[in-house]
């Protein structure tokens, strides 16, 4: 499996925007156990100056993962998905994702690089509200095997 | 900040809500048979679910869900989670590499299930000030 480097730098259309809802704010929020008051109770979330309640910091991967399909599911590049393995994963914050925020996701193709038989494949994915206001920029970077 | 260490148990029943939570259905974080053809000892943990715990560390220490500046983590080993009601347990502790004037703290943290370190390179910054 090897990536073709000449796809650094690729810039991908905006997707279609991701409403945040409080309900999945919630969901998500008791799936990895976070009991605080705001990222349930809007009150709470007022309280620490937001708007509506508040994301748990990895959150947006489920934005951006799906996000993400675009570039894994470019034929020209040729990812084969059952050999992805996650590598890394970092957020940089401009704010927390809060409830009610309509999301938009640019793709942008980081690194490509090709050792040991595997390919490794930076994504950088911003995400910013509907308006242009950005919130969080999330990279990821996949590893995918080689025929061993 | 009081970094003590945090504890977290995860069973099947996690993964499972975690999976219907963030939509990742990647049938080698609920079913043996899959894990197992694809070389893997049993099930493991959804990465994004290990590095959420370890954000509920960080934002404890850090005493507010909403002061995460940066966050970033490397996958270096599974976590296998077994098929029992015990299932397995990650360990989160964390040290202070840098406190900045504008009222960041830098941590770095460390995962463990079991003796082994699960993450690495896995930093933090967090308000905590201003």
């Amino acid at each position: 499996m090897s990536l073709d480097p000449s796809f650094v730098g690729r810039t991908y259309p905006p997707t279609a925007p991701y409403q945040v809802g409080r309900e999945k704010i919630r969901e998500f929020a008791t799936a990895i156990g976070a009991t605080e008051a705001a990222h349930h109770d809007p009150a709470a979330a007022r309280a620490l100056g937001h708007p509506d309640v508040v994301a748990p910091p990895t959150f947006p991967v489920l934005i951006t993962m799906a996000a993400s399909q675009q570039i894994v599911d470019d034929p020209a590049l040729g990812v084969d998905y059952s050999r992805v393995v996650h590598g890394d994963q970092r957020f940089a914050y401009t704010r927390p994702v809060v409830a009610g925020d309509e999301l938009v996701c640019v793709n942008t193709i980081e690194e490509i690089s090709n050792r040991g038989g595997h390919a490794f494949l930076t994504t950088r994915t911003d995400v910013t509200t509907s308006a242009g206001e950005p919130v969080v920029a999330v990279w990821s970077k996949l590893v995918v095997r080689g025929e061993s | 900040m009081e970094l003590s260490t945090r504890t977290f148990r995860v069973t099947r029943a996690d993964l499972v809500r975690y999976a219907g939570a963030s939509g990742d259905f990647n049938p080698i974080h609920w079913n043996d048979r899959t894990a197992t053809r694809v070389g893997l000892p049993g099930v493991i943990a959804h990465g994004m679910f290990t590095m959420a715990l370890v954000g509920r560390a960080v934002t404890e220490w850090a005493g507010a869900p909403d002061a995460v500046v940066e966050f970033g983590v490397r996958f270096t080993r599974p976590v296998v989670v077994p098929d029992d009601d015990e299932g397995t347990e990650i360990t989160v502790d964390a040290v202070v590499k840098e406190v900045t004037e504008a009222g960041l703290t830098r941590l770095d943290v460390t995962a463990r299930c079991g003796a082994e370190k699960i993450l690495s390179q896995a930093r933090a910054v967090v308000r905590t000030a201003g």
